[in-house]
């Protein structure tokens, strides 16, 4: 029982970074119809930025602000530059768009920091916490910035003018234009904070997996994973989703034999096969009707 | 049906259109010339060149097979590296652990993807493209770990990979491996490009097409939309399953970690660079993701990520149909030259 409350655990303080990611896909999603296929990158980019400030001799959370304002500013450029002329153009050239925003961030990374592996400091340490054996401090962190960020997110999204405005944007683009929203700049808006949680999430999980290039490609598919559960169209449902998501995975590691680290990625890969093969609106998504 | 794909029209002005009617084929002397040029090329060049136009016609026939796809049936896979790895491993346990010959692993490799196309299209292919980009995605990315389990390492040798032995050219043919491998190659390929065109051409092909262009349409008349998506994603990955076959033996060795996203990343550039749906093109950005990478490395290592990136990105916004473009531009350069 022990054991099973402490995978548990394990798996809702993972499930917390996938559910950033998830946020994170699902925020772009929402704006602009395609999957961010380069929103790991764009974090561990952005993780890597927050290194090399340490490295510079910032203190940590100081770090952590400035990396999420220039992530978010970073977001809004390349929307900008990018993505906002590829608005009208098919599906093919916005995912050829998002191959090579990939290919470019994870060469460019490469070509700075080179590929060997590098320490990420904790700011909570890794001793256990309040004294139970059963999550790290870290661990215990991870889980409260994610939800402090959810609620956050929330107020936002529930309370502000920008926040109404981007949500409107987002479901009724005609109709938000018309009563006077600027709708392109919510879609960069969008960017922007898909790319700041982006940077937290990676962050957060980068005293786990250990700062290298390639370090978000896992997190990334287990982000998706817990999106497509969670229904690419509801954001809380991507919560819901990373949360499970972290919590299954821990669990078939820990009961289904032959299933250890090396097995990792396959299973979120069934995973996500499983959900469209189930159910293709995953949990709380809403059914798209087409018409002819 | 042989109009220009749309597939990647973007909002580029009218000096994108080309002009309508132009087969999906070359002309028949041209051809004849470039099929003529192949067969003496290895008489002439060293033996790591002949190295490299066969991998060139090896990644050109996965490109194909990516183009029958999406130019196609109008679906698009980021995948295609772990069909591509699927063939090469099938090819080399054959080869290495049951003593088959090499020509008779590449048929079982297109099978063997072919249905393993075919079934992990069939729930990805009930939906929306995007969904279908997304499961692929994963594939790829999970790839070389399924590749490195514990439980297949008797077959795959796990991390290490397997060694495959090159083929000796049979006969006693006074030629060098390195170019009887090319020859073979090429037969191959002629066939496999032809297959496809007269694919296309069949009432399957057209059915695909139907799809592509308007699924709801195609459906209203008949078409069994989700059975001809399904077969386009498993030809697609069979074809793929043979060009993998192929690498393993031009390159002698299969690693899991040989097959990442960066592979399908790669092959998906050389369909955008060949411009989509023209199957000529497929050869075109296979010679250019073969050759570039080097020219990359040589200005600075790791650098031909971003290279292919940044092109990918120059492609799509100012060359959207790709070579298929640039051979029609010159096409009618010609043209006007010759009149004036």
């Amino acid at each position: 029982m022990e054991l099973f409350i402490n995978q548990v655990l394990a798996g809702i303080s993972t499930g917390a970074i996938y559910a950033c990611m998830a946020l994170a896909v699902v925020m772009i999603y929402q704006a602009i119809d395609h999957l961010n296929f380069a929103q790991g990158e764009m974090a561990m980019f952005s993780t890597f930025i927050a290194w090399q400030m340490m490295q510079w001799g910032v203190p940590y959370w100081w770090a952590f602000i400035l990396t999420i304002i220039v992530s978010f500013l970073g977001g809004i450029l390349i929307e900008r530059l990018l993505f906002k002329p590829l608005a009208k153009a098919p599906v093919l050239t916005n995912v050829a768009g998002f191959i090579a925003l990939f290919a470019i961030i994870n060469s460019v990374a490469g070509l700075i920091w080179d590929f060997t592996i590098k320490q990420f400091p904790s700011p909570f340490g890794s001793s256990p916490f309040l004294g139970s054996q059963l999550i790290s401090t870290h661990q215990a962190g991870m889980i409260g910035v994610t939800v402090v960020l959810l609620i956050a997110l929330f107020l936002f999204f529930r309370f502000t003018r920008v926040g109404l405005a981007m949500r409107a944007a987002a479901t009724v683009p005609e109709s938000a234009r018309l009563v006077g929203i600027n709708t392109s700049w919510m879609i960069a808006l969008g960017w922007g904070m898909a790319s700041a949680i982006g940077a937290i999430a990676g962050i957060l999980v980068a005293p786990v997996v250990f700062l290298e290039p390639n370090m978000m490609g896992g997190v990334l598919i287990y982000g998706f994973a817990a999106a497509v559960l969670g229904g690419l169209s509801s954001p809380l449902g991507a919560v819901i989703g990373g949360f499970l998501v972290g919590i299954f995975e821990n669990l078939a590691g820990t009961y289904i034999p032959g299933v250890g680290n090396e097995l990792k990625l396959p299973i979120a890969l069934a995973l996500i096969i499983t959900v469209l093969v189930v159910k293709p609106n995953g949990l709380m998504g809403h059914t798209v009707v087409k018409r002819v | 049906m042989s109009t220009v794909q749309e597939t990647f029209a973007t909002t580029k002005s009218p000096s994108t259109e080309l002009p309508a009617g132009k087969s999906n084929a070359l002309g028949r002397n041209l051809s004849l010339l470039i099929l003529l040029v192949m067969l003496v090329v290895p008489l002439f060049v060293r033996n790591f060149v002949i190295f490299q136009i066969t991998m060139v016609l090896i990644y050109g026939i996965a490109v194909l097979a990516l183009n029958i796809l999406t130019g196609g049936s109008g679906q698009f896979s980021l995948g295609q590296s772990a069909f591509y790895a699927l063939g090469a491993y099938t090819s080399g346990i054959l080869m290495e652990h049951l003593g088959v010959n090499y020509a008779l692993t590449l048929p079982v490799a297109g099978m063997v993807c072919f249905a393993a196309g075919f079934l992990f299209g069939f729930p990805a292919l009930r939906l929306s493209g995007i969904y279908l980009a997304l499961a692929t995605f994963a594939l790829a990315v999970a790839m070389p770990q399924l590749l490195k389990l514990g439980i297949f390492e008797h077959w795959t040798g796990g991390v290490q990979g397997l060694v495959v032995t090159k083929p000796d050219a049979p006969f006693d043919l006074p030629i060098s491996q390195d170019a009887w491998l090319y020859y073979f190659t090429l037969a191959v390929t002629l066939v496999i490009y032809i297959t496809s065109i007269f694919l296309l051409k069949s009432r399957s092909g057209r059915a695909m097409m139907a799809i592509r262009d308007n699924e709801i349409a195609a459906s209203a008349m008949g078409v069994d939309v989700s059975l001809y998506k399904t077969l386009a994603f498993g030809i697609s990955a069979g074809i793929t399953g043979i060009a993998g076959g192929l690498g393993a033996i031009a390159v002698q060795f299969v690693a899991p970690d040989s097959y990442t996203i960066q592979l399908a990343i790669a092959l998906f550039l050389g369909m955008v660079v060949g411009g989509v749906g023209w199957l000529p093109g497929s050869f075109a950005g296979a010679a250019f993701i073969v050759f570039v990478p080097n020219l990359a490395e040589e200005i600075s290592k790791g650098l031909s990520g971003a290279f292919f990136g940044v092109l990918l990105l120059v492609v799509i916004y100012l060359v959207p149909h790709g070579a298929k473009q640039v051979a029609t531009f010159a096409e009618s350069l010609i043209d006007k030259l010759r009149k004036t």
